[in-house]
């Protein structure tokens, strides 16, 4: 399904020695603008740059996977609220940090989806999949902002 | 993004997803298989090889289908992952939950 809105990105030159990018974009939290999020950020992370398949298709899957957490969970899917994802860009590396209005959770209690009980569930994958190719992941103590890294190459 | 539905000569379902099976459109493959179980179709191949991508909501939404066509005695199997999407089911150890083949031919064969 096609988004009715077009999402609005704020791109300024990082401030200071950090050389690069900072992207910033408010995301209404309805699952249908996920695509199109994933899709205009994916070109403001590798403007100008080469990536490989790999490593596109795995800034695609850090940025579905907890845009749809923060979506569904943080925000409870209503699209009167909004998430907030705030990226870093430069020459080798992309930081992204998605912050929802949440109560925020545990990433400690949720459950390993590739245990013998945890396989054959239907839910609980996104943030497993969010650690395993991630380079670095971390959360604020309230747990409704995540941040991860990975190469821009 | 769409799915494309059809059944060959020894009855099987072949569900094809033509761009992404994600948060926004996995419910619609699920309602496209249930009615097939619902007109007694016990067979079904669900074929990637025109799939870029399928997020963990798509994940969940095979593994609930393919338990319910099991519970049905039917079985569901998928074909054509491409390399990324192969890898994510790898790491997420469902390639052991699935038969799994790398295109429609070989997944059809036998089935």
């Amino acid at each position: 399904m096609t988004a009715p809105l077009k999402l609005l990105v704020r791109r300024t030159p990082n401030r200071g020695a950090a050389e690069g990018v900072s992207v910033a974009v408010d995301v209404p939290a309805d699952v249908r603008f996920i695509e199109e999020a994933v899709e205009l950020l994916a070109r403001h992370c590798f403007a100008g740059a080469a990536p490989c398949q790999r490593t596109s298709f795995r800034l695609r899957v850090l940025l579905a996977e907890s845009l749809t957490n923060s979506i569904l969970f943080g925000a409870g899917g209503d699209p009167s609220r909004s998430v907030h994802v705030a990226v870093q860009v430069n020459a080798e590396s992309i930081r992204l940090e998605i912050t929802d209005d949440g109560p925020g959770f545990d990433p400690a209690e949720v459950p390993d989806p590739t245990s013998p009980e945890g396989v054959g569930r239907p839910i609980g994958r996104g943030l497993f999949l969010i650690k395993n190719l991630a380079d670095q992941v971390g959360f604020n103590p309230q747990g409704n902002t995540i941040w991860m890294t990975l190469p821009r190459s | 993004m769409s799915f494309t539905r059809t059944t060959n000569a020894a009855g099987v379902a072949i569900v094809g997803i033509d761009g992404q099976l994600i948060v926004g459109n996995r419910q619609e493959l699920k309602a496209l298989v249930q009615d097939g179980l619902d007109r007694g179709e016990r067979k079904f191949l669900i074929d990637c090889s025109k799939t870029g991508y399928i997020d963990s909501s798509g994940l969940g939404a095979l593994v609930s289908l393919s338990k319910k066509v099991r519970e049905a005695n039917g079985e569901l199997r998928i074909a054509g992952l491409n390399e990324d999407l192969r890898a994510l089911f790898e790491l997420t150890k469902l390639d052991t939950l699935f038969f799994i083949s790398p295109n429609a031919t070989e997944a059809l064969a036998g089935f």
